[in-house]
């Protein structure tokens, strides 16, 4: 009976403690639809910013975001992917491999704001990029690295070893048998994994902030020097207003990004999907 | 007659573990040679010694010299791209790419850069035919591998093995995966293509390395203890240790 009793216990704690989150979420996400969604048009979308809340959209914003996630993925998932190639396939045993794989587990844990001030020492001071996007691009690609990189290995761990040996014992070389047989077959999760550093990456306020986002840009970026606003930029920037007005505004452009985040999100799950009714063990 | 394959005085190490000691065996053309030996005893490794699918193996080291075809197989100029063209391997568990039935068969060709349709298509069909698989899936190439059985799976793993027309065929238990109607089809396969090839096939089982086998070596604790013809070994073992293991009484 007291076992019984214990277990129950802790399934309804386990119940409440999930719900309790969930609640959370939920709270959040009505009281921004409600603050709002009445906001939302296309004319939101499409207008630049401006001093009188009625008028002002966030298109720059979004241009400014498109941009960054866009050098972001260029830069990031090449470096990122390769380097999970290499500690997985090639650096295995090395004393050096050892030390990078815990820094790189231990960089996933570091603030943000920290990748921010180091983009700045580095990428706007040290470089002279300045306050541009590609300054920005590059800050956050530091960041979301460690993420792409632990995504790969576990993908590319998740490959059977029973495949490398059939790929070998045919004759084939070792880069044969990552690009012809191990990476297709971890495909999946490295996008996943890809697109999941993206979309922390489109919330990242802190490290831009530190590295020069503006918060008033009448203009789109032309080029990768130019400057730049970001979603979640123009978001504080609203909310730190006195006007309420503006409150509202970012309360739609919150719903915005969480739209973003969300579609992407989705986008991943479906791609994982589809990769294991590809690729079935 | 010539040896196709000879080992002399080979030893291996794992680390500080002596896994083979001094192996010396000499195997002719189109035979099949079984090895038997309880669990640890050091088949596989020499097996796996045949295609240098030991190299990946932290802390493996080895002496001694392996020739096929009276060439050193570890010297230095040797490279093992070439080595396993020559030697083939089937695992224990089938293990298909996660491709087509087509791709799964022509890989081996793919990767040395054939890429001329005809000839994949060729290859493909004859591989399949030897592998006694052509009938059952002529129709579904373009089907996923994984979707075969366990016995098409490793037959299909025979056929990408043909395909790039090794002289060696090494078995790594290639049917202990397997339900007993698909351990006849593969053993009847090697019966086949004994007349090719030259086929080395670990197995647990003894009532098949004496069905299959013209000669069985018995390991035991990384020695070779006796290497005879299959017959002597199951009728008229010299060594104790092989008497007692073919005889149940240990293993």
């Amino acid at each position: 009976m007291n076992n019984r009793l214990k277990n129950n216990l802790f399934k309804y704690w386990a119940i409440t403690c999930t719900l309790f989150g969930i609640a959370m979420l939920l709270i959040f996400l009505i009281n921004i639809v409600i603050d709002g969604v009445g906001r939302l048009d296309w004319n939101f979308i499409t207008d630049l910013p401006s001093r009188k809340p009625e008028l002002a959209g966030i298109y720059t914003a979004i241009m400014g975001t498109v941009w960054i996630l866009g050098l972001t993925a260029i830069i990031a998932i090449p470096i990122g992917v390769a380097a999970g190639i290499y500690l997985e396939e090639y650096g295995k045993k090395s004393r050096f491999a050892n030390i990078l794989e815990i820094n790189i587990t231990n960089l996933a844990g570091i603030p943000s704001i920290i990748y921010g001030i180091l983009g700045l020492e580095v990428f706007v001071r040290m470089f002279g990029l300045g306050n541009s996007v590609i300054a920005g691009a590059l800050t956050l690609s530091l960041l979301i690295l460690p993420i792409i990189i632990v995504a790969t290995r576990e993908a590319i761990k998740a490959v059977p070893k029973t495949i490398r040996e059939a790929s070998f014992a045919l004759g084939a070389t070792k880069w044969q048998t990552i690009s012809q047989q191990i990476l297709p077959a971890a495909g999946g999760g490295v996008v996943t994994g890809v697109i999941l550093a993206l979309s922390r990456a489109i919330g990242e306020t802190a490290p831009l902030i530190v590295v020069g986002a503006l918060t008033y840009v009448p203009f789109v970026p032309q080029s990768p020097m130019d400057q730049y606003s970001v979603l979640p930029m123009q978001i504080f920037n609203w909310i730190s207003r006195p006007e309420k007005e503006f409150a509202t505004n970012a309360a739609a452009a919150i719903i915005v990004l969480l739209l973003i985040t969300f579609i992407m999100n989705g986008f991943a799950i479906y791609l994982r999907n589809r990769w294991q009714k590809k690729v079935k063990w | 007659m010539s040896y196709k394959l000879t080992a002399d005085h080979v030893n291996v190490w794992y680390g500080n573990f002596h896994a083979l000691k001094d192996i010396s065996i000499r195997i002719r053309p189109n035979t099949v040679t079984a090895f038997i030996g309880p669990s640890g005893c050091g088949k596989s490794t020499f097996l796996r010694l045949i295609n240098r699918m030991n190299d990946y193996i932290d802390g493996f080291r080895m002496d001694g010299h392996i020739l096929i075809d009276e060439k050193n197989i570890y010297a230095k100029r040797v490279r093992v791209e070439e080595l396993r063209k020559e030697v083939g391997m089937v695992f224990q568990k089938p293990n298909p790419f996660p491709k087509t039935i087509f791709d799964n068969v022509v890989y081996g060709l793919t990767i040395r850069g054939v890429k001329d349709k005809h000839t994949l298509e060729e290859a493909c069909e004859s591989s399949l035919r030897q592998a006694a698989l052509w009938d059952e899936v002529k129709d579904n190439l373009k089907k996923s591998a994984l979707a075969l059985s366990g016995g098409q799976q490793q037959r299909l793993c025979i056929a990408r093995t043909l395909a790039v027309k090794p002289t060696v065929i090494l078995m790594d238990e290639p049917a202990s995966a397997l339900d007993p109607i698909s351990t006849a089809k593969i053993e009847e396969l090697i019966a086949e293509l004994k007349q090719h090839y030259t086929i080395i096939i670990v197995t647990h089982n003894m009532q098949q390395a004496a069905r299959i086998s013209d000669r069985t070596a018995f390991f035991y604790l990384g020695e070779l203890v006796e290497f005879d013809t299959t017959v002597n070994i199951f009728t008229a073992p010299k060594e104790e240790k092989t008497q007692s293991y073919i005889t149940g009484r240990f293993g």
